[in-house]
């Protein structure tokens, strides 16, 4: 009877999730049209450039399961793509590499299928309100106030949770052995309200409710800063209590279900130009392949280095961004021949971040490698002798 | 985590040739008719079932041929011991 209750009750409130989802719009700003020309003539060499963009940005998400989206959609705009094409097409090269990763790793075992369902379901719903919090900011203080209040999202949300991960594998590394489970996460696994979920992969059981805000929150950021990796990942380990492996295979499961809903929206409206689209996914489902292989070779507190120096730059980069915005809005007289050297420096930045996280994996995965035919070799002349 | 398999795995070098000749197929025939396919797939409407299909088969087709291209190079992932 109980059993029979506890089903219906998670029934009903995934139903409503569901409902309450199916609106959202996974694309980080309200979906619109582009009225303009929106194809630029595709020259060979922005062709190669979207391609080690998009190889670049493949290492770093079949890696740490998300990321280099937010070098992407200005990559493209460097290059005269429109705002509005760039989100849509990066958008749609974003799901079926998350879908690629996502398979890749399910394989080494380390997606856990059913709570990246959990968390895509209400990261959905934490778009939607995302893009509503965005629609009132530009309402009240307009174009500029909604930059600005990104910028900050991204300084404030960065450089905390870029700073704690970045500590915490610090901590990993001095501390080698299995990987622990936060004390935040033990005690919230105790929360016994149900409906209770077992996440078999992941091995642990929480509440249905613990699960939701973290969603929520991925979904927001998503919407926010088009990174919801950023956040879903660090909640899914420190909170939910899953291991850094597993929360970085099981983001590719979420940001496939928010890029899947986003890019239906933006294709619904003819943002998409394909010929981009396949040109950055041709380099990222190299990258991915590279980046999930990574995994079992490397130490885990590598995943929370790369991503926490990746969040750490970012994080630096963004505060380039806010003097256009602050000068918009008045708040600062910064000299308007400064303004677009700072946006320059920003993307600039940015794109060193990601670089350097793909060294880190690159550099880490080809040490890796050279070692594992040293350890066998070694294992067996130990073998040998140990006969003889 | 990934399985052992006891003795090493063969190479894919012939399916890593056969979805590199249809990726590259795919990706020829997308670009000898960009001007039809970049405005078509961008018309919106019931025309969007068009760029999320295309990404798929593409994300299938390439997909395959970087995971066999990878295991070929002998970039695999480490086996359990």
């Amino acid at each position: 009877m109980i059993r029979s209750r506890v089903i219906f009750s998670s029934l009903v409130a995934v139903l409503l999730l569901v409902i309450l989802a199916s609106p959202a719009l996974a694309t980080g700003e309200a979906v619109k049209a582009f009225t303009g020309n929106k194809f630029i003539e595709l020259t060979l060499f922005n062709a190669v450039f979207l391609f080690i963009v998009g190889f670049i940005g493949g290492m770093v998400s079949g890696f740490i399961g998300s990321g280099g989206a937010f070098v992407l959609t200005p990559a493209m705009m460097s290059i005269g793509v429109p705002g509005l094409v760039a989100v849509a097409s990066n958008m749609c090269h974003k799901f079926p590499k998350a879908l690629v990763g996502a398979i890749k790793r399910h394989k080494y075992g380390q997606v856990d299928v059913k709570l990246g369902l959990t968390l895509g379901v209400s990261a959905s719903v934490g778009v939607k309100i995302g893009i509503i919090v965005q629609q009132y900011i530009q309402r009240m203080w307009g174009e500029a106030g909604s930059n600005l209040y990104v910028s900050f999202a991204f300084l404030v949300i960065l450089l905390t949770v870029g700073s704690y991960v970045f500590y915490d594998a610090w901590k990993s590394k001095k501390n080698p052995g299995p990987e622990r489970i936060s004390r935040l996460a033990l005690a919230l696994q105790k929360i016994n309200i149900p409906p209770m979920m077992n996440f078999k992969t992941a091995g642990l059981r929480i509440s249905m409710w613990i699960t939701i805000p973290v969603g929520l929150a991925t979904g927001l950021l998503a919407a926010t800063i088009a990174v919801g990796g950023f956040v879903g990942v660090p909640g899914m380990i420190y909170i939910i209590g899953a291991t850094s492996l597993v929360a970085s295979a099981t983001e590719l499961v979420i940001a496939f279900i928010m890029g899947l809903v986003g890019s239906t929206e933006w294709a619904l409206v003819g943002n998409i130009d394909i010929r981009l689209t396949l040109m950055i996914l041709a380099g990222s489902l190299l990258g991915i392949q590279i980046g999930a292989v990574g995994t079992t070779y490397v130490k885990e507190h590598m995943i929370k280095v790369v991503m926490g120096t990746i969040m750490l730059i970012v994080a630096f980069s963004r505060g380039f961004a806010i003097p256009k915005y602050t000068n918009q809005l008045g708040l600062t007289h910064f000299a308007d021949n400064l303004i677009p050297t700072f946006s320059n420096i920003s993307f600039y930045i940015m794109v060193f971040a990601l670089t350097l996280g793909a060294i880190i994996i690159g550099g880490s995965l080809a040490k890796a490698m050279r070692k594992k035919p040293a350890e066998e070799r070694d294992r067996t002349i130990s073998l040998e002798t140990a006969v003889n | 985590m990934a399985k052992t398999t006891g003795k090493p795995a063969k190479k894919p070098y012939a399916k890593a040739l056969l979805f590199g000749v249809l990726s590259l197929a795919l990706y020829i025939a997308v670009f000898a008719n960009e001007v039809f396919v970049r405005s078509t797939w961008a018309k919106g409407g019931v025309y969007a079932i068009l760029p999320i299909v295309t990404v798929f088969v593409f994300s299938f087709v390439h997909g395959t041929f970087a995971d066999s291209l990878m295991s070929s190079l002998g970039i695999v992932a480490k086996k359990k011991k």
